[in-house]
């Protein structure tokens, strides 16, 4: 049984070409819960947390952020990184506990693939890019490539997820999660919402109420042809509402023990219809 | 089946000190080798799953779930359990009665205020609002909250829980 | 006379906020809960559980078990050298199961080996063969005689009947509900834990053990393992909480097992998984009641009819159904009532006490219905309960007169009293709102509603049993030093215990000694009853010592003792000039005096529920102010306010940490709590789908204590473990009705209850 502690992200590719059965571990919120229930019991384990690439951030010359792997979720809370990507600001503030946002990354969330991954449904909403690296080659896959379904995604077992790259929209953008306690909840329902005013769009992108996260595109068109998304007036309540309705048609809940579908279908519709009436408030 | 359970060596530094770990399995938590491995019961256990906040401990300056930490992972971090924290913290006096100086101003003020009931949720109560006033010094009624809402106490219903941060939250200023 | 007399609180006696003595341990992590324990060479212990809720059991083959290197030991029901089963009221707990498994979780097996890691493989290596059958599980079609008996002793665990006065009577005005309580868990943070150390001869036995009652324990583990009670000792270790979930036996025989069968200490703890399945939870229960009342507001007949579910096992069910029943018309006068309470065994998981003890689901239907009969009465939520609020010397519609102090009124008004909080800011931060940083609403989003709750709770044990409480007193040079088996589970009864003592004889050293079956039971830590009765126990045997040193004094200086008192510190002759310390009084010498305390003797009920049946009684009342997001039922609970019936007030700090505990734990049930079973099955055995209240759920407290000494508390102090989270559950309902006109007949309250 081996631990690797790389310090670049070379190292860390090369270690799992050499064993490629190696599980990577960055904050351990997840992993760390399968291996203490006896869930998993990993041979080798790969740790990334010491490599410093992983754990930074840039503003790119396209207009686009790029924000590595290993950036917890506490630092995405506050400073430069909330003024750029306020959505995903708002949505790393819900994530778990502070002990878990400070460990937490959105690696993670992409490594674990969960439709109830807090980050997810920001990454939809924007249209975010996922970087990839193995010992052989470098790669971007869209992040609506890269979510296969119920904790699947499209990595490669040689792979490691690098960064994340989230372009910046011109527009307002916002993110609301459901749950029954005020604080520590695994989402019941959530929901990013963006505008694009230079394309004239709005995306939303639903989290917990299908295999993966849903880009409710059908209800985005008919919005956009509704409603001028760089009005300075705000949106009509029955337009804002019939939004909410059509999100509702797009999202595929399941009954479990911490919700019904109905209930789940009834809260994206509400999230939506909120979230687009905060966008365009009267 | 002869299968041995672990045989990792590895050291961790804990406390300002170096502490070897011999002879463990590499899936073992750093809540499992403080308590089991290194004689540092401090941390508890209540959930292994992050949802409770008993296992906190800073490590390199951040309050974490111990129990969410792979040790062998942990190589080369600064870790500070409750143990360690009357090595790098005030010891003022929060009300008249001192109770003895062994303490932090913020351990004596979970007594003092009546924040400690069965105890099970103190250490890591503790270590989390440490690690909130190292950050935070005046903070808000809500930002106190929403600090230590990983921490679940289910004796006293937060309230002298409240009161004792509010205490030393006080006597630092005033003492600043 | 003598000087100004210093300030009482200074010398934390009796109505000071002394501070915990075990403090300073448990703020730097020193202090040993019971998971904490280690010993040189131990072993440790794990259990084998049934999937399944309901399955016959083919076989059980250990070898390959017992093959594996690191195993020391693997035993079943076979095993079991004593009584087979255990049980707090009836032995019908199996110590292993051996025929049939009854419950998911349900003991099979256990093994003991030299680390958790190769327990757990040895556990894998066990192999059952189940008959899979179908669970009975709902406690209506478990009661038939036509349905399959999941147990020798029958389905119907208990049924008692209460007809009180005219059951024919009737009145104007009728309000009924079918109310639903869901499974709460009392979620103790510190999980079950225990250490076992064998007798070199084997035929005894050391256990170490955070449990709730030592001697009861004893009793039960004596009787499996075939040894004298004297042969089993227990030693209490550190407790993180319990709120009535180590009444029962969980670990303790098992552990005591394995380390008499390898002759090693024996470590057995629990996760957080395994403890939702190895203890009792909060009976879920189905409530029908019936108010006839005039168009006064005027209660004139309760009809109830209560079934709770008590799962696989008996447990305390038969007491928890006789809470249930015998308080149902809350704290209100009622002159007729027809009650019917069952408890009823299913294959759920076995359910017994958790703070309230039966009161909780009674509380909640008779205040649910006193809100609709205020509505039907055209009264507003106050004055229907002012109408109709106990009095002393009113009856239980069990006949009993409630002789205990009894304020209802007053604790209703100096609720009324509090001010309500400040409305909502419209640019209120986040975290205020109902979904908190989810951030799902916005302000126009938001209602307010506020909502009431009183409730009554008898103190003490009930139907005869003599829960008496030992303590020893011993007092030397200028030292009081305490024994008693009292359980301390956070409540703070060892920080109350010197200060009784401080306040009889004078001292200010007090030392604790080892809680331990060496010196006679306490009974349980639960009921609201150790303030009373350890409290009164620890007085007994104090005063005693006093008496004899008083003797001591005035012999040597020819006083008549008659005339001794002690003044703070010192001894004084109330009608001479002498004084003495209490200190050199005490110099080379050591009193020491045990005493058990009693208290009242109660009696059954007969076959009309009638008969004084309990000790005694506390009081509360609750408003709850919570905001409601209407449309997507999220709800944030805003302030409680409360006025509790709590007789004395012996310690402010411990005293407003109870409260306020409890009126989380009541906050709990009415809004995230809730064990959610699936056709026997468990589904959410974990703190990720377990929700309890964080820092950020609590609302703001505002509590008045109503002191009205009761006469017949041995302080004055009534227990005030449980009232507060007994119609906090309400009100906080009432609250949410209020807000959104939903007839909310259940709880918890789940989201879609509010908005769809």
């Amino acid at each position: 049984m081996t631990v690797a502690l790389p310090l670049t992200i070379r190292e860390a590719v090369l270690a799992l070409s050499n064993t490629p059965d190696a599980r990577l571990i960055q904050g351990g919120t997840d992993m760390m819960v399968e291996i203490n229930f006896n869930h998993l019991k990993p041979n080798n384990i790969i740790a990334l947390r010491r490599i410093q690439e992983l754990r930074t951030w840039q503003k790119n010359a396209d207009g686009t952020v790029t924000i590595g792997a290993g950036v917890p979720y506490q630092e995405m809370e506050s400073g430069e990184l909330k003024q750029l990507v306020p959505a995903l600001a708002e949505a790393a503030r819900t994530v778990g506990s502070p002990q878990i946002r400070a460990a937490g990354t959105l690696g993670g969330n992409l490594g674990t693939c969960s439709p109830a991954g807090d980050g997810l449904p920001v990454l939809f909403a924007l249209d975010a890019v996922v970087h990839l690296q193995s010992h052989e080659a470098l790669r971007q896959i869209s992040i609506h490539e890269f979510m296969l379904g119920v904790k699947r995604n499209a990595r490669n077992a040689n792979e490691i997820i690098t960064a994340v790259t989230i372009p910046l929209l011109n527009g307002w953008q916002g993110y609301a999660k459901v749950g029954v306690r005020n604080a520590m909840v695994i989402s019941v329902a959530s929901a990013c919402l963006a505008i694009d005013k230079s394309t004239n769009s709005v995306r939303i992108g639903l989290g917990a109420v299908g295999p993966t996260i849903i880009r409710c595109r059908d209800a985005e068109s008919w919005l956009s042809q509704q409603f001028d998304f760089s009005s300075t007036t705000g949106i009509d309540g029955a337009v804002a509402k019939e939004f909410g309705r059509r999100v509702t048609l797009e999202s595929k809940p399941i009954d479990d023990h911490r919700s019904t579908a109905e209930y789940r279908r009834h809260a994206v519709g509400v999230l939506a219809q909120r979230l687009i009436t905060r966008a365009y408030p009267s | 089946m002869n299968e041995t359970i672990g045989n990792e060596m590895y050291s961790l530094h804990i406390n300002g000190q170096d502490r070897p770990v011999v002879d463990a399995w590499v899936g073992e938590s750093l809540l499992y080798v403080l308590r089991e491995r290194l004689g540092l019961p401090g941390a508890k256990g209540a959930c292994e799953q992050g949802e409770c906040g008993s296992c906190t401990v800073l490590m390199d300056g951040d309050a974490v779930c111990s129990c969410l930490v792979m040790a062998a992972t942990a190589v080369g971090s600064d870790i500070v359990t409750v143990e360690g924290l009357i090595e790098q913290n005030p010891t003022m006096a929060v009300t008249a009665q001192a109770i003895t100086s062994q303490v932090t101003d913020v351990q004596q003020a979970f007594i003092t205020e009546g924040g400690v009931q069965c105890g099970f949720c103190t250490p890591g109560l503790i270590v989390a609002v440490h690690h909130l006033l190292d950050k935070n010094p005046n903070p808000t009624e809500l930002e106190v909250k929403e600090s230590i809402s990983g921490n679940i106490c289910r004796c006293t219903g937060y309230g002298r829980i409240f009161a004792a941060v509010e205490a030393v939250v006080q006597v630092r200023k005033a003492n600043s | 006379m003598s000087a100004i007399k210093q300030d009482i609180r200074t010398r934390d006696t009796l109505g000071a906020s002394a501070l915990r003595p075990d403090g300073v341990a448990k703020v730097t992590g020193s202090f040993s809960f019971s998971s904490d324990m280690w010993a040189e060479n131990m072993l440790w212990g794990a259990t084998l559980r049934s999937p399944h809720p309901y399955a016959r059991i083919i076989s059980i083959d250990t070898t390959d078990a017992l093959l594996i290197s690191g195993v020391s030991a693997v035993l079943t029901a076979q095993d079991v050298p004593g009584k087979a089963t255990y049980g707090l009221i009836s032995a019908d707990q199996p110590v292993f199961a051996s025929e049939f498994v009854r419950y998911m979780g349900e003991p099979v097996a256990v093994v003991a080996a030299d680390h958790p890691e190769t327990c757990r493989r040895a556990l894998a290596a066990i192999i059952v063969h189940y008959e899979v059958l179908t669970p009975v599980v709902d406690p209506e079609l478990a009661m038939l005689s036509t349905t399959e008996q999941i147990h020798p002793d029958g389905n119907l665990i208990r049924h008692q009947r209460i007809v009180h006065g005219d059951p024919h009577a009737s009145a104007e005005i009728t309000v009924e509900g079918n109310y639903t309580i869901g499974m709460q868990d009392q979620a103790f943070l510190g999980l079950e834990a225990a250490m076992a150390f064998p007798d070199s001869g084997g035929n005894g036995v050391e256990l170490h053990i955070a449990t709730q009652w030592l001697h009861e324990d004893r009793g039960q583990i004596a009787a499996c393992l075939a040894l004298p009670e004297e042969n089993v000792r227990l030693v209490l270790g550190g407790v993180g909480g319990a709120f009535g979930a180590r009444e029962d036996i969980s670990l303790q025989v098992h552990c005591c097992l394995l380390a008499l069968r390898t002759g090693k200490p024996i470590k057995m703890q629990y996760s957080r998984e395994e403890s939702f399945f190895g203890h009792v939870h909060r009976h879920p229960a189905k409530i029908w009641m019936k108010h006839h009342a005039t168009k006064d507001g005027k209660i004139v007949k309760i009809e109830s009819r209560m079934v709770f579910d008590g799962g696989a096992y008996t447990s305390t069910s038969p007491a928890v159904l006789i809470n249930g029943i015998t308080h149902t018309q809350g704290p209100y006068q009622c002159d007729n009532a027809v009650v019917d309470g069952f408890a009823v065994r299913t294959n759920n998981p076995p359910c017994g006490a958790m703070r309230g003890f039966g009161v909780v689901q009674a509380c909640f239907a008779h205040e649910s219905q006193m809100d609709l009969l205020a509505e039907a009465c055209g009264l507003s939520a106050v004055d229907i309960r002012l109408e109709n609020a106990m009095r002393t010397g009113d009856k239980l519609i069990t006949g009993q007169v409630v002789e205990s102090v009894a304020p209802v009124e007053r604790c209703i008004r100096e609720t009324n009293a509090i001010p309500m909080p400040d409305p909502l800011a419209s640019n209120a931060n986040v975290l205020e709102f109902p979904g908190g940083s989810g951030r799902t609403a916005d302000r126009h989003n938001i209602i307010r509603g506020v909502g009431w709750g009183v409730s009554i709770k008898n103190l003490m044990y009930s139907e005869g049993f003599d829960d008496y409480a030992t303590a020893r007193c011993t007092l030397s040079n200028g030292v009081a030093s305490l024994k008693f088996a009292t359980s301390e589970v956070g409540q703070g009864f060892v920080t109350l215990a010197p200060q009784i003592a401080r306040s009889v004889l004078g001292v200010d050293d007090v030392v604790l000694e080892t809680s331990d079956t060496q010196i006679g039971s306490a009974g349980s830590t639960s009921a609201s009853r150790q303030t009373w009765m350890s409290g009164g126990a620890v007085d007994g045997a104090c005063r005693l010592v006093r008496e004899r040193l008083f003797e001591h004094v005035g012999k040597l200086h020819n006083i008549d003792p008659i005339r001794l008192m002690v003044e703070n510190t010192d001894i004084i002759d109330t009608v001479g000039t002498f004084r003495i310390s209490v200190a050199e009084a005490t110099q080379g010498i050591t009193l020491s005096e045990t005493f058990e305390h009693h208290h009242r003797k109660t009696e059954d009920l007969d076959e009309n529920g009638q008969g004084n049946c309990h000790v005694a009684f506390a009081f509360v009342a609750h408003r709850a102010v919570v905001d409601v997001d209407v449309e997507l039922g999220l709800v944030k609970v805003v302030q409680i306010a409360t006025a509790q019936d709590v007789g004395r007030v012996l310690n402010p700090l411990s005293a407003i940490g109870q409260l306020e505990g409890g009126i989380a734990q009541g906050l709990g049930l009415a809004v995230m709590e809730e064990i959610i079973m699936d056709n026997g099955r468990v589904k959410n055995p974990s703190f990720t789908d377990y929700l309890l209240p964080t820092a950020l759920d609590a609302p703001r407290v505002v509590a008045v204590m109503i002191e009205e000494p009761e006469p017949q508390a041995p302080l004055g102090a009534k227990g005030i473990g449980e009232p507060p989270c007994i119609s906090v559950t309400p009100a906080i309902v009432a609250a949410i009705r209020a807000a959104t006109g939903k007839a909310l007949l259940r709880v918890p309250v789940r989201p879609q209850d509010i908005c769809l």
